[in-house]
């Protein structure tokens, strides 16, 4: 054999190498894909037999939870309000206090200020939410209940302000991220033709983030949804469509993780909670294309 | 006219000052009231005693130590595919759309309830599996929902290694593989370790995916297997809350291990945030 032919057989053999190599990250970088389907998976597989007892209807729209009872009922309808509930009243009060809080730091704030501060809010978002929920126990329900003479403190009102104090964070932390990434070219223009600074953020600042804060709150909610410690501990537990803002509730989130344990492994019960997550799996993922899209949508062109 | 429109600058920024500040000062009065009621309970035989009297008296060892084995085992299964997810997205695919799906699978998984990968964890690994309620069980769990967060932040780090490295290194001769291991994964070391930190915070902060794959009210030992359940800080603090039988009792325990998780939590996640902040400089 040559010279070359051995030089030409190790070059061939180190791309070979090269090539496995590259395959081999690609596989690992599908198994993401590969849990994601297998989570629906397991899912469909564990959740999908209870449709065999307890027809879809019945589950979405039955206003009955007592999995437990002689006569079991598994109507979900109660639980859904109470999820969507929980979360409308969150989102309505943590995104303008983020947004707030976004613009503050990001066009008010003295610099000195904003590089404290920002840390200390990307801090606190790492609480962990069994920590929160334990606050909203032992502090704002007693309070609530002492204040406006309640049965309970631990109700719908608690556990929608504790998780928009949980979301607000997160929200203000990613908005804020998208603000003050505006290019100052744009203000100064706006300036210049007149505007003040008010007019400025309004009408220029915060168009031209859309994306971004729509990016943030879209996350800050769909984290909402799917939290469970925190509603698990403080919003009351009970199956009834809420009627008031103090009406204890019982989101789904909580169902799960309340029941999952006295449920025996195979049983109605079971298939039950596990239909519940296929019910959350995909009101998430909706929630995440629609994320998605939307940050697509107003994506700002800067040139 | 034009004092009016100073005047409504004014009270708006007024009234947006007023609600940044309430709402920061409200959740760091959160963090303060547990500190103030909880430090008394704070003593080295808190953290390295077992419990005793049913949990109502002694320290909270055994959940500390569940906690960090948790930590450690879902970091074993995150770390190597959430990195080399990381440099497959970066280093290596140039098909636009293999890239747009991937990231679709892992911003979707990110976007996963914990209480759904707790069921997912139970249905697989606890019963398909047949591992049982577990550290196994309980660090896959966690490791399989730390993934997206590794994956972001191993991209963020390897997208400020500079590209001259890259081309420097391909230029004298080696290949890709040896770029990215000697030259690519050293310089974005910092930021990787930024996303080894958080995560590992988020496994010990985390309640809803290990209540029913790893996490147990009590075990007369310490775990001595893998395949053993142990106690967890995050469900400790929850079970001693919620379900105890001495639940005003155990209060002061509560608040002790609330101090300990956010401790660990916060520690963990400033460390990250610094090297992160000094990568960021370096860019």
């Amino acid at each position: 054999m040559r010279r070359s032919d051995i030089l030409r057989m190790k070059i061939l053999s180190i791309s070979l190498k090269e090539k496995i190599i590259e395959r081999g990250f690609l596989l690992v970088a599908m198994s993401c894909l590969a849990i994601l389907f297998l989570i629906m998976l397991f899912l469909f597989r564990e959740g999908i037999p209870l449709f065999g007892k307890v027809p879809v209807k019945d589950f979405l729209f039955g206003r009955e939870w007592y999995p437990t009872s002689d006569v079991a009922r598994y109507g979900i309808l109660p639980l859904i309000t109470s999820s969507i509930a929980v979360t409308l009243i969150a989102s309505l009060i943590a995104v303008p206090l983020s947004l707030a809080i976004a613009v503050y730091l990001s066009e008010l704030a003295h610099r000195v200020t904003r590089e404290i501060v920002k840390p200390v809010i990307e801090l606190i978002a790492s609480i962990p939410s069994v920590v929160i929920g334990f606050f909203g126990m032992v502090v704002v329900a007693p309070f609530l209940q002492k204040q406006f003479n309640l049965d309970t403190g631990l109700n719908l009102f608690n556990a929608s302000v504790m998780l928009a104090f949980m979301a607000i964070p997160t929200i203000a932390s990613i908005a804020e991220d998208a603000i003050s990434s505006v290019p100052s070219s744009l203000k100064e223009s706006s300036y210049a033709l007149g505007a003040n600074r008010l007019q400025t953020i309004i009408h220029i600042t915060i168009p031209a983030s859309l994306s971004g804060i729509w990016t943030a709150i879209l996350l800050g909610i769909s984290r909402v949804i799917g939290e469970t410690m925190v509603v698990l501990m403080i919003a009351g537990g009970s199956a009834l469509i809420p009627d008031s803002l103090f009406a204890p509730v019982r989101p789904l989130t909580s169902n799960i993780a309340a029941e999952m344990a006295e449920a025996p492994v195979g049983s109605v019960h079971y298939r039950a909670l596990f239909a519940i997550g296929i019910v959350l799996f995909i009101i998430t993922f909706v929630f995440n294309l629609l994320s998605t899209k939307l940050s697509e949508k107003y994506k700002f062109k800067w040139n | 006219m034009k004092t009016g429109k100073k005047l409504t600058e004014q009270i708006s920024f007024m009234m947006i000052r007023i609600a940044a500040f309430s709402v920061i000062a409200f959740l760091l009065f959160i963090l303060g009231y547990i500190v103030k009621n909880g430090i008394s309970s704070i003593s080295l035989e808190f953290i390295s005693a077992m419990p005793r009297n049913e949990m109502t008296e002694g320290g909270i060892f055994p959940a500390i130590l569940g906690t960090l084995y948790l930590m450690i085992g879902s970091s074993l299964v995150s770390i190597p595919v959430g990195v080399a997810t990381a440099i497959y997205l970066v280093e290596y695919a140039k098909n636009e759309r293999v890239v747009r799906i991937i990231r679709l699978g892992v911003n979707n998984l990110a976007g996963v309830p914990s209480v759904v990968f707790g069921l997912f964890g139970l249905s697989v690994f606890v019963v398909f599996f047949g591992f049982g309620v577990s550290i196994v069980a309980g660090s896959m769990t966690l490791g399989i929902l730390n993934m997206p967060l590794i994956i972001r932040s191993t991209e963020e780090a390897l997208l400020v290694v500079p590209g001259s490295y890259r081309e420097a290194s391909l230029s004298l001769g080696a290949t890709r593989f040896q770029t990215i291991a000697r030259i690519v994964i050293p310089n974005a070391l910092p930021g990787i370790l930024t996303g080894v930190m958080l995560s590992m915070a988020r496994a010990a902060g985390e309640t809803a995916p290990i209540m029913f794959t790893a996490a147990a009210f009590s075990t007369p030992d310490l775990p001595t297997s893998v395949y053993h359940e142990v106690m967890a800080l995050p469900y400790h603090i929850y079970v001693l809350a919620t379900a105890g039988t001495h639940i005003a009792q155990t209060r002061p325990l509560q608040y002790g291990s609330a101090i300990v998780l956010i401790m660990l939590v916060l520690v963990l996640n400033a460390g990250g945030m610094i090297l992160r902040a000094k990568m960021r400089k370096r860019r």
